[in-house]
């Protein structure tokens, strides 16, 4: 029985490692990253990784054998102690160090990723966005500034469901909605930003690798939620260049035919 | 939801009963009741006896019986929700047809959503924060103070009656026309406040607040009278530092609900006005939903939906420690007594609960680190986050600092309070990532936070209730519960909490989202419905386990061997009164000689010193 019970608490962190062995076969894993800021999020998650599974398994293990040792039937008392001070100390002034190591470690990534004073200045910036990104219930919609480079003037080009942007280039775009809460997530990109209505959000990001990417909504926004799907598909300049030009033709047309 | 009348006294020496009744409890004679005998003795018929009680013993086994009853339904709920997820759209067998005829059958996309939102809302405000606080709470307090009661009784009675509403309320949306309330747990405004935005954000959201607005007045008028019973209505030299850890982490558990409920109190009356009245507080400006310019967003709305995140989790972050500390304080207790051990390192351990408790104000940012809210305060709100694992770190070595040397009964109280720490050490950890904001960009939102928030209230919390009422039955209803179905019990549930939630990790470092009803059309997703189905299969297994929890339960309620006053030879004031303890709880003078976890001192004759023992 004692037997029993220290291997049933032992085997939370066997699953744990089997499941972390193994995860990469399943699928069960990170999907492969393409963005230029990823990798640097990766090495934050295993840095993490590492502190915890040494703690995790640590303490799991101690337990399971206490619990196995300690519950042998014996007619003596247990120890009568209230406590040690000074491996108290020692087991606290360890973790708040790596605490405070893990805490600081990720300040630069995340300085990167999100402070405006560090975005990207190129071809695309703040003042001058690649597109705006809308969402709304429950499609997602890109907004390209058409020829004047301003958003929100006659010569706007709407491409609703897909977001196209060049490869390995640093991308700023706009993001809003027009209703509710929505958040715009592609799992490639290690990127995830909330549209929040009444705000235009500026996000940038720098994809890697040509493709067709999911673009998730990941924050709840009604019934139709789980269906909020989109695109992102990165391409070379070339063909980049050629999206804007028929997106430009298709808007032209239109609206030709809408004046007559 | 009544308990049986409790069982006769069982040969100690409590005093006879004064009217000589033989239904009348072994304590009801006890000297310091004799007024209110006076008034109401006789007249104490069966609906002054146990449904409008004051008496803090009745109104804590009221709080559990419905914990208990709710809780079947949010497991419901959570069965539902994994039908889904392991195949969306597919006829629910038998019970698909008289739920959902109108639908064939299935879930539809708009019932999903009122699944999850509801099975959280149950499970925390009608489930866990009752029976934790409500149950526990009003039980354990008074007894283990050595008070005959409550500080204010009828205080007490009005905050198990103000439950009745909530519950009303919280139900009600399932039969009016749009449905519940389905804008998730956390109603995030616009999505809760604009009407044509979702079905649920009829009337169902504004009947979900109303459950939330009367929840939290339940919760206000418990916490006001567990800080004051604590402060004032000690036994006799039962100083703060001789409290048991269950006392102390109740206590600051209501602290902190007094002062953090009064901000969730008044933001949902702020989503409610801007409802009903089109305020306009959380609704910006001009939104165009479902194609129409609803009223509330006109010229005049100007409102901020990132004002009511602030408030909520401001709220809502204090409220994941009242979901816990409790717990904590029940394992120190159990884990003390059935290790036969004094808690290693008491003080520490009042300080790290402290400790938590104050961070607990200043970490509510880290729900909101891709809300759009300024990156630089998501910087210091994970300095904040982080270092609150230190001291549930530090928690967890005294736990195993107090099982290292004992002599540890492997009893189902034990079972599931070491099964605590081992489920907690896991959810606590897993908070780390979290608070790591580049991490968290990626794994906000996803089935990470679900399996972190599961480990810590399911695996942690829940178990920690199942130890708590295996520990405590004897106390509350005179008779112990079936050993070896308590340990069968354990067994099933522990392997299959750990088979549903220990995968879910796995589901979120793959990406997938929480809240969708059909992932697979992704096709990043795609290839995660086998283990979904695993999950699935592994959670129905779960919640047909407790069924050896119910017979259990109702059986040793009934037939279950009666035990004396100290059954576990426990060192907490509790164990002084008669089992079950009679109105007025104890039936002789306490005072106390020394702290709660004595156990094992050489010196001693017994392997205990009970508190009230000279
Ligand atoms: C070591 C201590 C803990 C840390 C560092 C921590 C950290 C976090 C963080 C950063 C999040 C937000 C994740 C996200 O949405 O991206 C979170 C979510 C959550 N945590 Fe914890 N947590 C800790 C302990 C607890 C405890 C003890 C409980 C409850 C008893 C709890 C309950 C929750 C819940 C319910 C959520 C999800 C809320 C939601 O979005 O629905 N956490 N935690
Ligand atoms: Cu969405
Ligand atoms: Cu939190």
């Amino acid at each position: 029985m004692r037997l029993l019970y220290a291997l049933l608490l032992l085997l939370v962190p066997v699953l744990g490692v089997y499941t972390f062995v193994t995860a990469d076969q399943h699928g069960w894993w990170f999907p492969d990253n393409v963005s230029t800021y990823g990798p640097s999020i990766d090495r934050l998650f295993y840095l993490i990784q590492a502190m915890v599974a040494i703690t995790f398994i640590g303490t799991e293990v101690l337990l399971a054998w206490f619990m196995y040792k300690y519950s042998k039937r014996r007619d003596d008392r247990g120890v009568f102690s209230h406590g040690n001070h000074k491996l108290e100390m020692v087991w606290t002034a360890i973790p708040a160090v790596l605490l405070l190591v893990i805490a600081f470690a990720q300040m630069g990534t995340w300085a990167e990723i999100k402070f405006q004073k560090g975005f990207p200045d190129g071809e695309f910036s703040m003042d001058r966005p690649i597109a705006e990104v809308v969402a709304s219930q429950f499609d997602w919609r890109a907004i390209y500034p058409g020829e004047d480079g301003v958003i929100g003037t006659m010569d706007d080009l709407e491409n609703p469901f897909e977001f196209v942007v060049p490869v390995d280039e640093d991308v700023v775009f706009n993001l809003r909605s027009r209703d509710v809460i929505h958040a715009f997530f592609v799992p490639q990109f290690r990127l995830k930003q909330d549209a929040l209505p009444g705000h235009t959000i500026p996000v940038w990001f720098n994809a890697t690798e040509e493709g067709v990417y999911d673009l998730i909504c990941a924050e709840l926004c009604g019934w139709g939620h789980y269906k909020m799907a989109g695109r992102v598909r990165v391409v070379s300049r070339p063909e980049y260049d050629q999206f804007l030009a028929d997106l430009d033709q298709e808007w032209f047309s239109n609206g030709m035919e809408e004046v007559q | 939801m009544t308990p049986p009348p409790p069982p006769p006294p069982n040969g100690h020496a409590a005093a006879p009963p004064i009217h000589g009744a033989p239904h009348v409890a072994p304590g009801e004679g006890a000297p310091g009741t004799v007024r209110e005998h006076h008034e109401d003795h006789h007249e104490l018929g069966f609906l002054r006896k146990y449904v409008f009680s004051v008496d803090h013993k009745v109104i804590g086994i009221q709080f559990l019986f419905s914990g208990l009853i709710f809780m079947v339904l949010g497991g419901l709920m959570a069965m539902a929700i994994r039908w889904q997820l392991a195949w969306p759209w597919t006829e629910m067998p038998v019970v698909g047809r008289l739920l959902f005829p109108q639908t064939g059958k299935v879930i539809s996309p708009e019932f999903y959503t009122v699944l999850f939102t509801m099975h959280g809302t149950v499970m925390i405000f009608f489930v866990i924060i009752p029976l934790l606080t409500g149950a526990f709470g009003n039980y354990l307090i008074p007894t283990m103070i050595g008070a005959p009661d409550m500080a204010f009784p009828k205080l007490n009675m009005f905050s198990y009656w103000a439950m009745i509403p909530a519950f009303v309320c919280g139900m009600a949306g399932f039969f009016i026309e749009g449905g519940a309330a389905a804008a998730g747990w956390t109603a995030y405004p616009p999505l809760s406040t604009i009407e044509s935005a979702a079905p649920g954000s009829m009337s169902g959201q504004t009947f979900w607040l109303l459950a939330l607005t009367f929840v939290g007045l339940s919760s206000m008028m418990g916490a006001v009278n567990y800080v004051t019973t604590v402060v004032k209505m000690r036994a006799p030299g039962l100083t703060m530092m001789r409290l048991p850890l269950t006392i102390w982490a109740l206590f600051i558990a209501a602290l902190l609900q007094l002062f953090a409920l009064p901000v969730l109190t008044s933001a949902s009356i702020m989503q409610i006005l801007d409802r009903v009245a089109d305020t306009g507080f959380f609704t910006p400006t001009n939104l165009v939903v479902n194609n129409l310019t609803p009223d509330a967003t006109g010229a005049a709305a100007g409102g901020q939906p990132l004002l009511w995140q602030h408030l909520f989790w401001f709220y809502s972050h204090p409220a994941v420690y009242i979901m816990v500390l409790p717990a904590m304080g029940f394992a120190s207790d159990i884990l003390a007594t059935h290790a036969r051990k004094p808690i290693f390192g008491y003080k520490p351990m009042v300080y790290s609960m402290s400790a938590i408790a104050g961070l607990g104000f200043i970490v509510w940012g880290h729900h909101m680190f891709t809300s759009g809210m300024n990156p630089k305060l998501g910087m210091t709100f994970m300095v904040s986050t982080v270092m609150i694992a230190l001291p549930s770190a530090i928690k967890v070595f005294n736990w195993l600092g107090t099982l290292w040397g004992g002599r540890i009964r492997l009893n189902s109280p034990m079972l599931f309070a070491s099964a605590f720490v081992s489920m907690f050490i896991i959810g606590g950890l897993s908070g780390i990532w979290m608070a790591a904001t580049p991490v968290d960009v990626y794994i906000h939102d996803t089935y990470i936070v679900v399996a972190h928030f599961h480990y810590v209230v399911f695996a942690g919390s829940v178990f920690a209730i199942f130890a708590a009422i295996y520990h405590w039955f004897p106390k509350m209803f005179g008779r112990m519960m079936n050993e070896t179905l308590g340990k069968l019990h354990f067994l099933g549930t522990f392997v299959f909490t750990n088979l549903v939630f220990y995968m879910m990790h796995q589901l979120g470092v793959a990406g997938l989202m929480r809240r969708t009803a059909d992932p697979y059309a992704y096709e990043v997703y795609a290839h995660l419905q086998p283990l979904n189905q695993f999950i699935s299969m592994a959670a129905f297994s779960l919640f047909i386990w407790q069924l050896f929890f119910v017979v259990n339960f109702f059986h040793s309620l009934f037939f279950g061997k009666r035990v004396g006053r100290n059954p576990w030879q426990a060192c907490s004031l509790e164990w002084a009164a008669p089992s079950p303890p009679g109105h007025g709880n104890f039936d002789r003078e306490l005072s106390v000689h020394r702290g709660p976890y004595e156990y094992a001192a050489p010196e001693a004759d017994e392997d205990y010193q009970p508190q009230w023992e000279k």
